[in-house]
């Protein structure tokens, strides 16, 4: 499945997504990376190694805990438990608006600028990135058609950005002129 | 007129073009609303034309399917100029070989929706049973079976639009043009009537030139072409 994080990161808490889903019932590393990878994970798996590092910091910060080992034939295997501490701060973080990100154009905006400065052709260079724009968001388009909801959401969070950021390109576009006089005034 | 195949511009993909236009120029009054435009697409491809609000994106499509004359340039269909057909010819291929559909549906209000999807094939002499029963398949894979027999005023926006996708598509066009399908719709409607229309015309093997100042839409092409300032600029090589 090819991946969308290459334009957007999801900017997710790893450290709350698990504590989250340790909410439901006590697990194990291994089942908590499962139900994460099943729910979150569709362009980028957990490694195991984050979800250990993760384990052990929220069982530092008094989060989590280990309701029990089992040693079988291979490595022993915790069990955690999400404890009151746990579950207050999972709902604050879930209670809390998110920053919006403001996506500011600003390598974008530089080249538009130096473009005009330098005396090239700062439309083509719209241009250009409004077609590497249209490629993905056909990739993503493309994906969600033959996807089920979970990817049809996913892509159409992607999509929305680019649309977005494809608003600001024309409208650039549509400023040339202006922009041009301004910064070689 | 020249009936020799034209050899520039080209499709991208080096496909044979199916439709042509070379040095498009057309002027309304003093306002130049193309400028030496060029264009190809191929049976099969679906093509978005972009630009920004009077950039020309409209009137290249009208000049493409001839329903109005450049002022200079040649459009060119399956090899033949379209300035060498008579009116009779010219409206003769948008009936039989071109298919429509415009940002607000245009159905004929005394009709019902599978009345007015059978109407191109009436008008290209399909007899009243095959006519209704080919309209009604279509409504069907639009998934708007269940109003065939409402009028455009008891249906939704959405619902309207699939129903112009389906008597644009009812005749087996080699070229659908669309312009500004979804600009009248929401954004799940809008969706929808851009999936249906594409598979259906992938379907059919037609070229599809979408006008659409709507990236989302835009999404749904295999290339885009760019309008501005009356020029087109083919955008499958900028990368």
């Amino acid at each position: 499945m090819k991946c969308i994080h290459g334009v957007y990161s999801l900017g997710m808490s790893i450290s709350h997504t698990l504590l989250g889903l340790l909410e439901a019932g006590p697990s194990h590393g291994y089942d908590l990376k499962r139900a994460f990878d099943n729910h979150f994970g569709h362009d980028r798996p957990l490694h195991y190694g984050q979800v250990y590092s993760t384990m052990s910091r929220l069982l530092k910060n008094g989060l989590v805990e280990v309701e029990g080992t089992e040693s079988g034939g291979g490595p022993e295997r915790k069990r955690y438990a999400i404890t009151d501490a746990g579950i207050t701060d999972v709902g604050d973080w879930l209670s809390r608006a998110e920053k919006p990100e403001p996506y500011l154009q600003s390598v974008l905006y530089t080249k538009v600028v130096l473009a005009l400065l330098t005396g090239r052709d700062a439309a083509a260079l719209l241009d250009v990135q409004r077609s590497e724009h249209l490629r993905l968001m056909r990739e993503l388009t493309r994906r969600k058609m033959g996807g089920d909801l979970a990817d049809q959401l996913i892509c159409d969070h992607a999509l929305f950005h680019l649309e977005a950021d494809l608003r600001w390109l024309e409208l650039t576009a549509a400023r040339l002129d202006r922009l041009a006089s301004e910064v070689r005034s | 007129m020249s009936q020799n195949a034209p050899t520039a511009p080209t499709t991208p993909s080096g496909a044979a073009p199916l439709l042509v236009a070379s040095g498009l120029h057309k002027t309304y009054g003093a306002t130049p609303a193309l400028a030496g435009a060029d264009f190809a697409i191929a049976s099969g491809e679906v093509v978005a034309v972009m630009g920004p609000s009077g950039s020309g994106k409209s009137t290249l499509l009208h000049c493409l399917a001839g329903i109005v004359p450049p002022d200079g340039g040649t459009v060119s269909y399956a090899g033949r100029d379209l300035a060498g057909l008579s009116d009779a010819g010219r409206s003769a291929l948008r009936r039989g070989d071109f298919g429509f559909v415009f940002q607000f549906g245009q159905l004929v209000p005394e009709l019902t929706c599978e009345e007015n999807v059978a109407l191109p094939l009436r008008l290209t002499g399909v007899g009243r049973k095959e006519a209704g029963a080919r309209a009604a398949e279509w409504l069907g894979r639009l998934e708007v079976d269940d109003v065939r027999h409402h009028r455009p005023g008891q249906i939704s926006g959405g619902q309207g639009q699939r129903v112009a996708v389906a008597r644009a598509l009812v005749n087996n066009p080699r070229v659908l043009f669309a312009d500004e399908p979804t600009g009248a719709l929401d954004s799940l409607n809008g969706e929808r009537v851009m999936e249906l229309l594409v598979s259906a015309a992938r379907d059919t093997g037609a070229a599809v030139v979408l006008v659409t100042h709507e990236s989302r839409v835009a999404a749904y092409s295999d290339r885009e072409v760019v309008v501005r300032d009356g020029r087109a600029r083919d955008m499958a090589g900028a990368l």
